[in-house]
């Protein structure tokens, strides 16, 4: 075939984009209407059919796109489908921008995706409403490809909104418990927060760019610097709420109310990356803004990593242990972003998803075989009794730990030595520090959760023979833990595979293992800037700081082995409660939102309806009166009328008297 | 002094607010008629000037039309009171205000 | 000569309107009107519209004037009015400021149109044929063509007539039909009811509230 007729097919395959988000939105549509009467099982195999064409579409556009070159922008394709609005000077679109940076989003959302509505169906296997639960989340998995794939600020903000709702909806799927539902509301009204930035900078961008389109905003003319960082730090503020940094991350440890593979799609995988990867695509806005505005979201990034770490390691729920894992991962991505290194932020992501949801599908795996018992200290000894689940777990753990040849190492790794190489500014070297030192603590309270789940002495009873392994004062609960079906184990493994070789993707030996830098480049503008894109440090450095990461895993790993991992059935040293109650800020925020933000709320809806309504009321009222007192000249008496008619006729002689004729 | 047409012309609004004031003063329905025929005859009065004046016959022609007119109104005008006032025959224009708002 | 009769007819028919509108009795107002009709068709044929003089006398204070007594006869409605109260607050001062007010401005409008044309005045009414004399009143020969209006010498009504039948033949069949209408009215309407009459609705009491009905319509904005 000549290169021409090849090219032309390659381009035709990227621009059936569109089909990416279409299956997942016909599943919505077929499951709405007739999933209650497909029932149990069908109905999950429908959605879960829908994923996997989504994500075999997913594949087909990134061989097409593999077919195009990079160096001449020709992986940047647009794809438009129909107008949406047009009013005077400002139009957006509904149009699909495929290139290298949401093509690999849309890769690892369906491939995650597609297993967890596979694990869905063991896992919500005798709910009353099955079909219900496929269907918001074909729904959450269309608005998540809108989200990455829209080609303005509009559509990303339709996705980001949908995914908000969907992760609502899901939250609170078991709603009839008064704890969902509040955490539903929590997890939807903290993004709320998050939006309002999202829509001031939208607002904001195409006050400045004439337009919310991404071509158009970033080949356009230059900005004032002043802006941009406005616009910037408007959109990180929406990406705060999503990504669950500091201070809006409190709906997340709340959010684990929902059903697993709810927290492993959604506040693992997808939805909390879309902050990152909104950062990521308004990079050169990142760019033109003052230095001081990538710093600080770096700075909150970090601070939210440590935080969230040593919450962390003072939680007993399994859950609970993960939520704030993935709280201080996402910081992680959020140091990246802020000091420039965005290819080593992407590949934290794509690992991250892939560690994380393994992790929350295992720990929704054991939670099933413990009856729905979420706290680790009734835990201990399920590693011989759940062997896949335990060994995928373990695969995740290593990977999170940051221990070498599994992706998570890589991808760490690669974020500590971006900062470290550009460490001629101090403020970096402190950054490396303490990143350090979170990451130190991850690997500390993964390793406690897997000692006190899986290792150690079992602390419960057998259902079957009622024995008890260890000596205990209070009464053991009778568990029979067992492996989960073939449709929750699958996952596991390929997510455990994934896991094991994502690391493959940018290997830092030489620049020719840098497959996903170079995938990403055309995403990434960097004429004449310097902070954006930079070469790793070749050499010695890279090693050194490789070892020191390697080492500091291993150390948290040691530390907490010995703590936790006891044969008699001891669950280690008590939590300390200040590190267990998150450093007292969530009850800080509910006493106030309780109080002086619950008064602030009754004088606005106050307002409201005085003021307000009073206003609108008031206009009525006074037609009314002023009717009233018209009303008084019909007073129904000729004469009168004469009157008037004389009085208006003298009126009408003086104006041509005035005015002339 | 000379006879101009002003002098007409005065006459004529005279009676003319003549026949104004006395139709919002009045009561009697008959006599606030009898008040609208004596403006109708200022005006005629007012046209027949002006034809004499312009020496156009359209004055004259004018004042026929309007006294044939007023003719006709005062024939329904006057059975419309008829059918009033031959229920109550005491009754005033002040008395007629059923019409009221 | 003109000058003389004019002040004498014009001070019989200011006698008169103030008579009509100050006289208590309705028929002493009715005989004040047929003075004053009189005197406006003295009026007329000063000003060479002798054939409108006559119609004036024969149809308003002959025919209309008669109807008027007429009613007043057959209604009984001589009572005279009480002219010393006036129920409608205001009525009397707006009604003489409405007066005098239509009076000044008038005569302001009059004076400030005649004297632009006070200088063609003369030339105008000196064209004027008299057409009982046959004669020119004036000296100074007009404008001497005789071709400006080939009816000029011929009497009023016959330049009456002439114009109505031709270039007002339409108004006047109108008119006509205006008539027969009226007739037909006024017959209708004068007539004796047959059978059960309606009630009368109650003459209202001017000084209560408003009407009850519409008490209920106040209170609907009210929410």
């Amino acid at each position: 075939m000549n290169p021409a007729t090849v090219n032309l097919a390659t381009m035709q395959l990227v621009e059936l984009v569109w089909l990416v988000p279409l299956f997942p939105l016909l599943g919505f549509i077929t499951l709405m209407l007739i999933g209650r009467r497909l029932g149990e099982p069908v109905a999950g195999w429908v959605a879960t059919a829908a994923m996997g064409g989504s994500f075999a579409a997913a594949v087909m556009v990134f061989i097409g796109m593999v077919g195009l070159d990079g160096e001449s922008g020709e992986r940047i394709v647009q794809v438009k489908l129909f107008d949406w609005v047009v009013a005077g000077d400002f139009s957006v679109d509904i149009g699909l921008l495929a290139d290298p940076l949401s093509v690999t989003m849309i890769l690892f959302i369906t491939g995650v995706a597609t297993l967890i509505h596979l694990y869905s169906i063991g896992y919500m296997h005798g709910d009353a409403n099955f079909s219900k639960f496929f269907v918001y989340l074909n729904l959450f998995a269309f608005a998540m490809l809108m989200l990455v794939l829209g080609d303005n600020l509009l559509l990303t903000f339709l996705g980001w909104e949908g995914v908000g709702a969907c992760s609502y909806f899901l939250i609170s799927f078991w709603f009839t418990d008064e704890a969902n539902a509040s955490a539903g509301k929590k997890a939807f009204v903290t993004n709320r927060v998050g939006d309002f930035g999202f829509m001031l900078a939208t607002f904001l961008a195409f006050f400045a760019y004439g337009s919310i389109e991404y071509g158009e905003m970033f080949s356009g003319a230059p900005i004032a610097q002043s802006t941009a960082t406005a616009i910037a730090l408007l959109l990180f503020v929406g990406a705060a709420g999503k990504s669950a940094q500091f201070p809006l991350y409190l709906w997340l440890p709340d959010a684990m109310a929902g059903p697993t593979p709810v927290s492993a799609l959604i506040h693992a995988a997808t939805m909390v990356t879309s902050g990152v990867y909104l950062l990521s695509r308004i990079n050169p806005i990142l760019a033109a803004a003052h230095d001081w505005a990538p710093s600080l979201i770096a700075w909150v990034g970090l601070f939210t990593a440590l935080f969230a770490a040593t919450i962390a390691i003072a939680q007993d729920d399994i859950k609970k242990v993960l939520a704030y894992s993935t709280v201080s991962q996402l910081g992680f991505m959020v140091v990246a972003v802020g000091t420039g290194a965005y290819v080593a932020a992407l590949f934290h992501m794509i690992t991250h998803a892939f560690f994380k949801a393994l992790m929350f599908l295992g720990s929704g795996s054991v939670i099933h075989g413990m009856n729905d018992d979420q706290n680790m200290k009734r835990y201990g000894g399920l590693a011989k009794l759940m062997p896949i689940t335990a060994g995928t777990f373990i695969v995740g753990w290593l990977a999170i730990a940051g221990v070498p040849p599994f992706s998570g190492f890589w991808s760490k790794d690669e974020i500590l030595i971006s900062i470290y190489a550009n460490g001629d500014i101090f403020a970096n070297k402190v950054l490396f520090i303490l990143l350090l030192i979170a990451a130190i603590l991850t690997a500390f309270y993964m390793t406690r959760l897997v000692a006190l789940t899986f290792f150690g002495a079992p602390r419960w009873r057998d259902e079957v023979t009622g024995e008890a392994f260890v000596e205990s004062d209070e009464e053991l609960p009778l568990r029979h833990p067992h492996e989960s079906p073939w449709t929750m184990t699958f996952p596991l493994v390929a997510l455990a595979g994934a896991a094991l070789v994502a690391g493959g993707l940018n290997l830092p030996f030489t620049k020719d293992l840098h497959f996903l830098e170079h995938w990403l480049e055309p995403s990434f503008f960097f004429e004449g800037k310097d902070n954006i894109f930079h070469d790793l440090p070749s050499g010695g450095t890279k090693w050194i700081v490789a070892i020191i990461a390697t080492l500091g895993a291993l150390m948290g790993i040691g530390a907490a082995w010995k703590l936790f991992f006891d044969k008699r059935g001891g669950t280690g040293p008590e939590s300390p409660p200040i590190l267990a109650q998150g450093w007292g800020y969530d009850n800080a925020v509910t006493s106030f939102m309780g109080g002086p933000g619950e008064k602030s709320f009754d004088a606005m809806a106050e307002f409201d309806a005085t003021v307000v309504d009073g206003t609108v009321n008031g206009v009525g009222k006074l037609i009314q009166i002023d009717g009233g007192i018209l009303r008084k000249i019909q007073n129904g008496l000729v004469r009168s009328y004469a009157a008037l008619i004389g009085i208006g006729a003298v009126g009408v002689m003086i104006y041509f008297l005035v005015v002339g004729a | 002094m000379e006879l101009t047409s002003t002098w007409y012309l005065v006459l004529a609004a005279i009676l003319f607010a003549l026949g104004a004031t006395g139709l919002l003063v009045r009561r009697n329905p008959l006599i606030m008629f009898m008040c609208v025929e004596l403006m109708l005859n200022a005006v005629n009065l007012t046209f027949v000037t002006f034809g004499n004046d312009l020496n156009d016959l359209g004055g004259e022609l004018s004042v026929f039309f309007v006294l044939v007119v007023a003719a006709a109104e005062v024939v329904i005008g006057l059975a419309i009171i008829v059918a009033i006032m031959r229920r109550r025959n005491e009754a005033t224009a002040d008395d007629l205000s059923v019409l009221r708002g | 000569m003109e000058l003389v009769v004019f002040l004498i007819a014009g001070a019989l028919a200011i006698i008169g309107a103030l008579g009509l509108i100050l006289f208590r009795h309705p028929v002493h107002s009715a005989l004040s009107l047929v003075l004053s009709l009189f005197a406006v068709a003295v009026l007329f044929v000063n000003q060479d519209a002798q054939f409108l003089a006559a119609v004036q006398v024969i149809v308003y204070a002959g025919a209309i004037v008669v109807l008027f007594l007429f009613v007043i006869m057959l209604l009984g409605v001589d009572k005279a009015e009480n002219l010393s109260v006036e129920p409608i607050a205001g009525q009397r001062p707006i009604a003489v400021g409405i007066g005098i007010a239509i009076l000044a401005l008038s005569v302001f409008f009059i004076f400030s149109v005649s004297g632009n044309a006070a200088t063609g005045q003369e030339s105008v009414t000196a064209e004027k044929v008299d057409s009982i004399t046959g004669t020119t009143t004036s000296a100074t020969e007009a404008l001497g063509d005789d071709q400006v209006d080939g009816t000029e010498d011929a009497p009023n009504i016959d330049q009456l007539g002439r114009s109505l039948f031709t270039d007002y033949v339409f108004a006047f069949e109108v008119t006509a039909l205006l008539l027969t209408i009226a007739v037909v009215g006024a017959v209708l309407l004068a007539r004796k009811p047959k059978g059960e009459l309606a009630p009368l609705p109650a003459i209202p009491d001017r000084n209560a509230g408003p009407v009850p009905e519409l008490e209920a319509l106040e209170t609907l904005g009210d929410t």
